[in-house]
């Protein structure tokens, strides 16, 4: 692989590791307040479609983007509702939502565009444009960084850097803000929140509307930034590569980047065959390098990714005891 | 002294009353339950105030209303005189209430730090509450002799120290009045004592300490007044220096009740169990019994004392057949196989050692089922309940059940009544019924007055000793030091997965074990 080549796929790889670095901080918060979301696919999903059809009838990204984000806010809500008022399962509930998602985008597509459940294709103020970075052109003539700089760095969409700069910013919420050391503890014990006079009801609904908001970034960026429109199931299991990268990355910002920059590298290599094959010097089936980051998936949830220990009362209703 | 940093609780609150805490009927009912009911009481400042009952005596509900869990159907209750309404638990400590739970609401991998502040931040930054909050630490640890490092992780505390990490969390919250729920459960004796040091320390600074135990020692040693609690009503307020262990007993029970354990002289026949570097690894790999060699003969009670974890659960699990362990087991010259399929708990039954769990609730029974379903456990191939070859004759195991609950005095003695409705004494009956009345060679029996209420503890250690008297081995382990005194024919130290030494119960004393169960002192 030539440098010229690495460049691109890392372009590539940056691309396809956006969604999965939202999705994946949508998880981040959610299950650092002990909810459990299995339903980032279906928010990303309904995201991605209110995202398509606002944009595609209005013209304006802006205004998808906030429709992707409401969609999205609405299954959060739906979820926050299931699993903290009424203390049901979290994962049954996500798993619900997907489904839903899953019909219900298809069922509006269609019956707006009649266009076998996608949304038109977008063009112009529609999308989000390619934004280049200051100095692209001038350092390009660095050697190494210069190139890197001005070919994978820069001229990607805002919700690129969005996604790039929460990852500080999660960081600095979780760990140097009350309102972090209060999420933090509500995943881990939420009896000693509730001891403590604040409400665990309302810290958890504030992470499920984080993880809302975030997850409407990654939908539309989806429909309206890696690709021109909304496709049925378009999001293709991302949710769930989201989550196996959440569990890579033991439940941290910094290493959920990381851990989504690897899946984003697999993805973006399944579409070089030829470039695995040059450097393999054996021609592996496309549809292999297309499963690739699945089956990853199944081995970091299988566990081999070492010890992850999840937040101590994820996946519980929290339920007031003497 | 910390109290000028910590704003002027004191001066605002000009004591109007003498009473820290003011009770006036206060009554709460669940369902057709009535938890409290009238219950009228008065807690003068800067005193010890021990609360016992019986287990379900309404000892927490009135705690729990107090705390804001709970709000109390009638009733009144006032702070420094003036009356107040508790919705929650941010009212209670905006009161001056703080809380030190049974089970204790840290954090267990955050720092002591940052579960001091939990709750009680000063802005949205954590930087300036963490520095602020690392001072008042020091200047309280200083003064009441309340030393933790605020930079350790829960989970790498000793649970004495977390309990100081919970007392710290409510000074630092201003509280005046401190409630301890069953603070002694989970330590060792001489913690114990360093814990009423600190209560006596509060108490002299003017503090208010409410103390719930059913631990009679504790309220004759510690408490200025005791109030007695007794099926929901408040039976009596006394001065503890006024009264006796025997009188507080009947007061709470209703009835005469024998303390002392009567027992005569063991008459030892053959080694029963012969037990030779036992141990045990945890899923984690984690050795947590370390190779422990003892014999236990017939007629006798083998007592394992120590504070809870230190390898006696594991004990108990790979000898009743739940957990595998390595070594040589011995039970009546025949050897035990210790892993692999035949080392399970149907297979020691059959080999004549019976089980009582230490924790009934998740290994004694299934809460959901009816007491003769539970009866049945591990017996079901019992000869007595079989129809035929292929089906179990279910009368038979009810009516053996309720016979059974006869002779055991489980009540109410309604075989159709799912485990979970009974109370933890006639729980525990239940099992020590099913277990005992097989008349093993060996028992195995854990913790057995946990939860436990004090008239069924009495029936509970006659029935240990008739065992005894009637030539077979019990092996018992429990954390209550006075109950391994009282039965033991001989005791074991556990310390750290090791047996620390031997001693005979007339020839010891509890200060003794305290320092073999923390560690010290020599075999």
């Amino acid at each position: 692989m030539d440098f010229a080549t690495f460049l691109q796929i890392s372009d590539t790889a940056l691309r396809f590791a956006t969604p999965l670095l939202l999705a994946c901080l949508a998880g981040l918060f959610s299950e650092r307040a002990g909810i459990f979301d299995i339903g980032l696919e279906g928010k990303m999903l309904m995201a991605a479609m209110s995202a398509g059809a606002v944009a595609a009838v209005t013209g304006s990204v802006w205004l998808g983007l906030i429709a992707a984000i409401f969609g999205s806010l609405l299954f959060a809500a739906v979820h926050g509702i299931a699993s903290i008022t009424f203390r049901g399962n979290q994962l049954i509930a996500g798993v619900a939502l997907n489904f839903v998602a899953s019909g219900i985008t298809v069922l509006i597509a269609e019956s707006m565009f009649g266009q076998g459940g996608r949304t038109p294709p977008l063009e112009g103020a529609a999308r989000f444009a390619n934004i280049d970075l200051p100095f692209a052109e001038t350092l390009g003539a660095v050697p190494i960084l210069g190139p890197f700089y001005a070919e994978v760095i820069s001229g990607h969409t805002i919700l690129v850097y969005v996604a790039l700069a929460l990852v500080p910013i999660s960081w600095w919420v979780l760990y140097r803000t009350r309102f972090g050391l209060r999420l933090r503890a509500v995943g881990e014990n939420p009896a000693s929140v509730d001891t403590a006079g604040v409400s665990v009801v309302r810290l958890r609904f504030s992470a499920v509307i984080i993880a809302g908001v975030l997850c409407g970034l990654a939908g539309a960026y989806m429909s309206t930034g890696l690709q021109a429109g909304f496709g049925r199931e378009m999001t293709a299991g991302r949710g769930y590569i989201a989550l196996a990268a959440l569990i890579f990355a033991k439940w941290r910002p910094w290493q959920a980047l990381w851990a989504t920059l690897l899946f984003g590298f697999l993805q973006a290599l399944a579409l070089r065959p030829d470039v695995v094959e040059s450097m393999t010097r054996v021609a592996i089936p496309v549809p292999f390098l297309d499963a690739l980051p699945y089956i990853l998936t199944v081995i970091v949830l299988a566990g081999f990714v070492g010890k992850a220990i999840p937040p101590r009362a994820g996946g519980e209703p929290y339920v007031k005891e003497r | 002294m910390p109290s000028a940093d910590l704003g002027g609780r004191q001066a605002t609150a000009a004591p109007a009353s003498p009473y820290a805490i003011e009770l006036k009927g206060i009554s709460k009912a669940f369902g057709s339950v009535q938890a409290n009911k009238d219950i009228n009481i008065a807690i003068p400042r800067g005193t010890i105030h021990g609360i016992i009952g019986e287990n379900g005596a309404g000892k927490s509900t009135l705690m729990s209303i107090l705390y804001g869990f709970y709000r109390a159907d009638s009733g009144q209750i006032l702070v420094n005189g003036a009356p107040v309404t508790i919705p929650d638990s941010q009212s209670a400590i905006r009161a001056g209430i703080g809380m030190v739970f049974q089970h204790f609401k840290l954090v267990q991998n955050f720092t002591v730090l940052e579960n001091v502040i939990l709750g009680a931040e000063d802005g949205p930054m954590l930087n300036s509450s963490l520095a602020k909050a690392r001072k008042i630490l020091g200047d309280l640890s200083r003064e009441y002799e309340l030393d933790v490092d605020p930079d350790a992780l829960i989970e790498d505390l000793s649970v004495g120290h977390q309990q100081r990490v919970e007392i710290l969390k409510a000074l630092y919250r201003q509280a005046e009045i401190l409630i301890l729920d069953e603070p002694t459960g989970v330590l060792t004796p001489d913690e114990a004592d360093h814990l009423f040091r600190i209560l006596r320390g509060l108490r002299d600074q003017g503090k208010t300490i409410v103390l719930i135990t059913h631990k009679l020692r504790e309220i004759m040693e510690t408490t200025d007044n005791v109030s007695v609690m007794r099926r929901g009503t408040m039976v009596a307020t006394v001065k503890t220096a006024e009264t006796s262990p025997e009188s507080l007993a009947e007061l709470m029970v209703g009835r005469k009740v024998l303390l002392e354990v009567v027992k005569n002289p063991a008459k030892v026949g053959d080694i029963i169990l012969s037990v030779k570097d036992l141990a045990v690894n945890d899923e984690h790999g984690v050795t947590r019994l370390k190779g422990v060699s003892f014999d236990i003969r017939a007629g006798e009670i083998l007592g394992i004392a120590g504070v809870a974890g230190n390898g006696q659960s594991e004990l108990l699990e790979a000898l009743g057949g739940i957990a595998a362990a390595s070594g040589v087991v011995v039970l009546n010259g025949a050897e035990l196989p210790l892993t692999g399929p035949r080392a399970n708990g149907k297979a020691r039954r059959d080999a004549g050692i019976a089980h009582v769990p230490e924790d009934r609730q998740s290994l004694g029974l299934i809460m959901d089922f009816t007491a003769w379903e539970n009866v049945g456990f591990g017996y079901h191939d019992d000869p007595r309940y079989q129809k035929n070859a292929w089906l179990m004759d279910n009368d038979a195991l009810r009516a053996d059940t309720a016979a059974k609950m006869a002779t055991y005095d489980v009540r109410p003695p309604i075989p159709a009544l799912p485990a979970k409705s009974f109370s933890g004494g006639n729980q525990q009956k239940i099992v020590v019924a099913r277990e005992m009345d097989r008349n093993p060679d060996l028992l195995l029996i854990g913790q057995p007055t946990r939860g436990v209420d004090i008239g069924a503890i009495e029936f509970i250690h006659k029935q240990i000793i008739a065992l005894r008297d009637s030539g077979k081995a019990v092996l018992l382990v429990s954390v209550e030091l006075d109950e391994i005194m009282s039965l033991s024919d001989r005791v074991l130290v556990m310390f750290d997965g090791q047996i620390m030494g031997e001693r005979l119960p007339a020839q010891t004393n509890e200060r003794e074990l305290g320092m073999m169960m923390a560690g010290m002192g020599a075999k």
